[in-house]
């Protein structure tokens, strides 16, 4: 039997009862459609968090110091607080360590500010000027601070653009104001753009400083709160990360290498742990949408099941006119792929649809992912070979004598 | 060119065990047409399963051809149905949503033969079992009893077979009908050299065939030439 006329079969099988066939593949195109919109929608909440993670900065190993007490103290501050990072072990870095591009210390606080006012507590960051191009922050109007603002601790500052609207309005010209951080005076240099995120992800309320202005004036200390250091390649991140621990002990005269006084942080492990965080969501999701898959499969089951044993004189005759074996169970499992290759197909594109008006409405965002799609159609074409299997195999396996005889 | 030895055919269930044929012989020759004749439960049915290939004998030899066939695998059967051997029904077993040609070529589909000769040859085998052309195109199920039973007859010649087996062909038909389906088998037969069995347990029916084999209880009681031969042409 030629393929064409196995198809020519099956098309008239399918359109001779289009209610059954219809409602049967509706099984299917929800498994599947609901399988791609929802692993559309954990893909992308992956890809929001890991955009979210790269906006920080590209190839960051970030260092922080340790837990302030230590030996013979009984109360222990908690981690980043204790003082021991300093200017000095940041230019060590950048200058020891071979496959590092760039270091931005930086010392933050959150102080109370006045704007015209107005005024908000939000977080204060004394930077290099290098930090722009480590933390990928980019400037919508006027200048970050430079080289000659941080050796000559200017008392100039940049704003986010969170921040700019707390104090002046959203979206008015703040150049040349002053503003006021723990009643010093600062004069407003430029605005960030923004970044995007928010609650703690927030990276548009601050307020940059030069650092060395914020040592002197508000912490009073010449410490650091945190060292970011960029590193050349990704595939350096791990080595980079040793070698800093290493030259940080040593600068610090720390001899246990159980119990540094600082704590380093890669970012590879933070996009890491959130990807599988995200991954597991995804999983979770599709394998929710997976059950309504296996229930569609079972409807093409109980299908070709009724078909067949409708159309039991019809097997007879076929085989009593010489079909074989082999060409009947082609049949039957042949009309039980095409129903679900069709809804597969129309799951897709339904699939697809719903992920794009999801994405549209701004709840969350989605993803559709080549892989999802090459995924249902394979799922549902196997899910048409296992369950069509066994209906199509009773088909071929009828005695044509007894088929004849059915009532 | 159909030549059965000995021919038994027990069906078990479970403990109890019947047998249905108890050794039948008779010798089928080319252009024969013959009624199997017998009342209901006398192995005639069972005989004819062997016969068209559906079904193979417990014991004795079936030569098909000079092949024997009482030994073949299920498949080898179904190509020896395929290329030998074309079936009318009682029940007519047409496919009710296809047309009246999609249904005479249904044999030719499953020998893989081209489109066009498909064509060709099913109109060949609709004109010799007479339905007109204009019913071609025609769903199953839009014809009368006498027509469906035609394109039927033609679905049997379609793939030229060396036997055609008729199982109570006019059983659901009145008789007019009736008459008219076995006028194209004599038709068929007288003209076309066509080789027919009919299995029927009417004796009216019965003598419109050259020879009747009655058949009783698994065993044939007799085997003659049909003493007074009704024939049915003028009716077509």
């Amino acid at each position: 039997m030629k393929t064409i006329d196995i198809l020519q079969e099956t098309y008239s099988a399918l359109l001779s009862n289009k209610v059954r066939t219809g409602l049967t593949m509706l099984g299917i195109v929800i498994g599947i459609s609901s399988v791609i919109a929802m692993v559309s929608i954990g893909k992308g909440a992956q890809s929001t968090i890991e955009t979210n993670i790269q906006s920080i900065g590209s190839n960051l190993i970030q260092v922080i110091p340790g837990v302030q007490g230590g030996a013979g103290s009984q109360v222990s501050q908690g981690r980043g607080t204790a003082k021991t990072l300093t200017y000095d072990d940041a230019l060590n870095i950048k200058e020891k360590i071979s496959s590092i591009k760039a270091v931005a210390p930086e010392l933050s606080g959150r102080y109370q500010i006045t704007g015209k006012g107005t005024n908000t507590n939000t977080s204060v960051v004394g930077v290099t000027a290098d930090y722009s191009d480590v933390r990928n922050i980019s400037i919508a109007e006027g200048s970050f601070i430079s080289e000659q603002h941080f050796r000559g601790m200017s008392k100039v500052a940049v704003l986010g653009p969170t921040t700019r609207d707390d104090l002046f309005g959203e979206g008015v010209y703040v150049i040349g104001q002053n503003i006021r951080i723990n009643n010093i005076q600062f004069k407003i240099i430029g605005v960030t753009t923004s970044k995007g995120g928010s609650g703690f992800l927030n990276q548009d309320d601050r307020v940059f400083i030069p650092l060395t202005s914020a040592q002197k004036f508000l912490a009073g200390d010449p410490y650091l709160s945190n060292i970011s250091v960029q590193v050349l390649d990704n595939s350096l991140m791990a080595e980079s990360q040793i070698q800093i621990t290493n030259l940080l002990l040593e600068l610090h005269n720390i001899s246990d290498k159980a119990q540094p006084d600082f704590s380093i942080l890669n970012q590879n492990d933070i996009v890491a742990t959130a990807s599988s965080i995200t991954q597991t969501f995804t999983i979770l999701l599709g394998a929710v949408a997976g059950i309504s898959l296996l229930v569609g499969g079972i409807g093409i089951m109980n299908m070709m099941l009724t078909t067949v044993t409708e159309r039991t004189r019809e097997i007879g005759l076929r085989k009593a006119i010489g079909a074989k074996r082999k060409d009947i169970n082609l049949q039957f499992l042949i009309e039980a792929v095409v129903i679900t290759l069709l809804g597969g197909i129309i799951g897709v594109l339904l699939g697809s649809i719903a992920s794009f008006f999801i994405n549209l409405s701004g709840l969350i965002q989605t993803k559709i992912s080549l892989n999802s799609i090459l995924l249902a159609f394979s799922v549902s074409a196997v899910i048409g070979v296992a369950f069509g299997y066994y209906p199509a195999r009773r088909a071929s396996n009828l005695n044509p004598i007894d088929a004849l005889r059915y009532e | 060119m159909i030549e059965i030895k000995n021919i038994t055919k027990t069906y078990k269930t479970g403990d109890f065990e019947f047998q249905a044929l108890k050794g039948v012989s008779f010798d089928i020759n080319d252009g024969e047409f013959v009624a199997i004749m017998g009342p209901s439960g006398s192995g005639k049915s069972t005989l004819m399963h062997i016969l068209g290939c559906l079904d193979t004998p417990t014991s004795g030899n079936y030569q098909l051809d000079t092949k024997d066939v009482s030994v073949l695998s299920d498949d080898e059967l179904a190509d020896i149905r395929r290329e030998k051997i074309g079936f009318v029904f009682q029940s007519f077993n047409l496919l009710p949503r296809a047309s009246v040609v999609r249904n005479t070529i249904l044999p030719l589909v499953y020998a893989g033969i081209t489109k066009e000769e498909r064509l060709e040859k099913a109109k060949i085998a609709l004109a010799s079992a007479g339905l007109d052309e204009i019913y071609f195109e025609h769903l199953s199920n839009q014809l009368s009893g006498g027509q469906i039973q035609r394109v039927a007859i033609a679905r049997a010649l379609v793939n030229n077979p060396s036997l055609i087996l008729a199982d109570e062909p006019t059983g659901n038909l009145d008789t007019k009908t009736g008459n008219i389906v076995l006028g194209t088998f004599q038709k068929l037969n007288e003209d076309f050299g066509r080789t027919i069995i009919l299995i029927t347990h009417e004796k009216e029916v019965a003598e419109h065939a050259d020879r009747i084999i009655f058949i009783r209880d698994g065993l044939i009681v007799e085997d003659t030439k049909t003493h007074q031969k009704k024939s049915v042409r003028h009716l077509l």
